[in-house]
């Protein structure tokens, strides 16, 4: 027996075709996810007349251009040519594409854990940041740029420089109304958003051992907020009981020989982590941003704080933050007016966080206009099956079809100047959501709240006698 | 794309934290074809107003042919948009210098000939108040990792293999597909021994 490794050192060493001398190491690469913002890969391949290495391990999908409000209607031919231009370069290649009248299309991170394309120990990339999401099974999936997109389709390998492993443990009973949301918000307020830098994090402890799978696919999305390429979870029951019998998962005798390897993956009980943060979950409150980066966010109790308490960094930041956000230092953060709400996006947008809202927003009214785009096609439909179209409805917020839409706004579903959003999205950025947007973010229960009293409110009192 | 190791230029300091890659191109820029060029969106909310016209206070647009841009901590952390780094690249820039970037940008930066060069905060400090009044000339040698701005003088960190790769103006792609060889068989073996990992089912 060799020495103690940890779930990344497994998956590392089972991808590893060669280690350069440098340090560097050439790894192999189980699936690549691509989208429309891939074209620049895409014409880089074409410009240097090479083929694509494995259009067999290689997906396709129509989401962060999407029109998610009447389909039908393209009416930006800006949009309509990135889309295109996907559907073209899927076409060339051979690879499969989920196109916009796809009934399984939907949000890449969303898709590849419904489709069973995700599994355990697999190594996934894709050309958007948020491909952590995907290390929720046990895979170790990262996202990566253009120049990289185009090395994975020549040669479906990439080479990358081995992280530090990091691990996040959290133990005890979350209280009602806190999420995996708010358990992420948590630690990058604490660490930073560049706390994990270097680092690929592994999730573990009691609290994260009973999240659902997409609870857990929640925190690891997040990973790349706190500076992290990699997010992980060890697969376990909770993995192999969501996977089993989708499309792409191994069938048959497949199946029980896959998950004895899957279970293999789990760090050893010794293994040694360069970075170690624990967190009680019985403190972790409902989280909301108030600034223009992810860790800028406070328990929705708290009072905005003062930037002379800041270190100077931050304080800088918080300055900056406040005139941004139109925010003063010792406003409560709860009782904010919000002009509207969002509910979706890779982050929030699956099945479990539209059963959130419609727990808080069943026979209630929003007070402010909102939108809600679930994460795909597929979670669309099991939301109708379960009429919580229906509730979204009668609350008066609109229901619409699946996409990236207000997370990133490239389909034209932007908010306005000056416009404050409570949403459940990842980033909180300048600008993300729309020209002087003022985005808040927090879990789709949180927004929910916000919606049917029209201001940033703590969701609990709203779920007495309802969970 | 031609490699460099040594540049005399112009540095803007530019000495907020956290810049991320929503600032540095808005997404609504991003459906562009690479050869119309990036350079006009760089910043483009920072360094526009709402008709778009420049706004004379921001230090970049007061010095038009300036190359090196004096960030702070985090430069570029969020999207893999590589649109980021092409905006910059576009614009003139062919280094950043900052305590630290986000882990994608650096990579894609180094992919496009962009020096992402780390320094520690007493030195970031001290390039910034010696850019506040305005831009300056400034030295970088890659190999001996060391920068140049008047009196001011400092070692930055870079990676041996980003280092030979901005240096030589390598493209991975040359250098892995002549890794054929090894890919090859190691697909294979992965083949027996994980089969799993290949998609199954209808399609
Ligand atoms: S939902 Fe937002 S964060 Fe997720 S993939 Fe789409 S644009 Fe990126």
């Amino acid at each position: 027996m060799g020495a103690a490794q940890t779930m990344l050192d497994k998956l590392w060493g089972a991808h590893e075709v060669l280690l350069r001398e440098d340090g560097v190491s050439l790894l192999w690469v189980d699936r690549h996810l691509v989208h429309e913002g891939s074209h620049h890969a895409f014409a880089k391949l074409k410009a240097r007349g090479l083929a694509l290495a494995e259009p067999a391990l290689t997906f396709a999908v129509v989401d962060h251009y999407a029109p998610t409000r009447g389909r039908a209607r393209r009416a930006d031919p800006q949009i309509e040519r990135m889309i295109q231009t996907l559907r073209s370069n899927a076409t060339a290649h051979g690879v499969r594409l989920y196109d916009l009248d796809d009934p399984l299309q939907g949000i890449v991170h969303v898709l590849g854990p419904e489709e069973g394309l995700t599994l355990p120990g697999l190594l996934i990339n894709c050309g958007d940041s948020h491909t952590s999401t995907h290390g929720a099974f046990g895979a170790l999936a990262f996202g990566i740029g253009a120049t990289e997109v185009a090395h994975v389709l020549a040669t479906q390998t990439i080479w990358q420089r081995k992280p530090k492993a990091m691990r996040i443990t959290v133990d005890g009973a979350l209280g009602p109304g806190v999420s995996a949301k708010d358990i992420a918000l948590g630690w990058i307020a604490r660490l930073g958003t560049d706390g994990a830098q270097g680092h690929a994090v592994e999730y573990a402890g009691s609290t994260v051992r009973g999240l659902s799978m997409e609870g857990r696919m929640t925190l690891c999305n997040l990973s790349i907020e706190g500076g992290a390429r990699f997010g992980m979870v060890a697969p376990d029951e909770t993995t192999f009981s969501y996977l089993q019998g989708r499309r792409f998962a191994p069938q048959g005798a497949g199946w029980p020989a896959a998950c004895a390897d899957w279970t293999a993956l789990a760090s050893d009980a010794d293994a040694h982590f360069e970075r170690e943060v624990w967190l009680d979950a019985g403190e972790i409150a409902p989280t909301v941003t108030w600034g223009t980066s992810p860790e800028q966010a406070l328990p929705i109790t708290a009072v905005l704080p003062d930037p002379a308490d800041l270190p100077p960094a931050k304080a800088e930041a918080a300055h900056a933050a406040y005139a941004y956000m139109g925010l003063t230092p010792g406003q409560r953060l709860a009782g904010t007016p919000v002009d509207q709400v969002f509910i979706g996006s890779c982050t929030n947008g699956r099945i479990e966080d539209l059963r959130a809202a419609a727990a808080v927003l069943a026979g209630r009214k929003a007070k402010v206009p909102g939108l809600i785009s679930p994460g795909s096609a597929q979670v669309k439909a099991q939301a109708e099956r379960e009429g919580l179209d229906q509730i979204f409805g009668a609350a008066g917020l609109e229901w619409a079809a699946a996409g990236c839409s207000m997370c990133v706004g490239m389909n034209g579903d932007l908010v306005g100047e000056g416009k404050r959003c409570a949403s459940s999205t990842n980033r909180n950025f300048k600008g993300r959501q729309g020209r002087g947007a003022r985005t808040h973010l927090m879990s789709p229960a949180m927004v929910a709240a916000a919606a049917v009293t029209g201001v940033l409110s703590d969701v609990r009192p709203l779920l007495e006698g309802r969970v | 794309m031609s490699g460099w190791n040594s540049h005399k230029g112009l540095a803007v300091g530019l000495p907020q934290a956290n810049i991320d890659t929503d600032q540095l191109i808005p997404a609504r820029f991003m459906s562009v074809p690479r050869a119309e060029g990036y350079g006009p969106y760089l910043l483009h909310d920072m360094r526009r107003d709402a008709e778009g016209r420049l706004r004379a206070e921001f230090a970049l647009n007061r010095h038009e042919g300036a190359s090196v841009l004096v960030a702070g901590r985090n430069f570029g952390s969020g999207s893999s948009r590589e649109a980021a780094v092409y905006a910059l690249v576009d614009a003139g820039i062919c280094a950043v210098i900052a305590p630290s970037f986000g882990d994608i940008f650096a990579s894609n930066a180094v992919n496009n000939g962009l020096l992402p060069a780390r320094i520690d905060g007493a030195l970031q400090g001290e390039l910034a108040t010696a850019l506040a009044e305005g831009a300056r000339d400034i030295e970088i040698d890659i190999s001996a990792r060391q920068l140049r701005l008047g009196t001011l003088s400092g070692a930055f960190e870079l990676d041996d293999s980003w280092a030979k790769k901005l240096i030589n103006g390598w493209d991975d792609i040359d250098l892995s597909l002549a890794q054929g060889m090894a890919i090859k068989k190691f697909k294979d073996l992965r083949y027996q021994t994980t089969p799993w990992a290949w998609p199954s089912g209808p399609d």
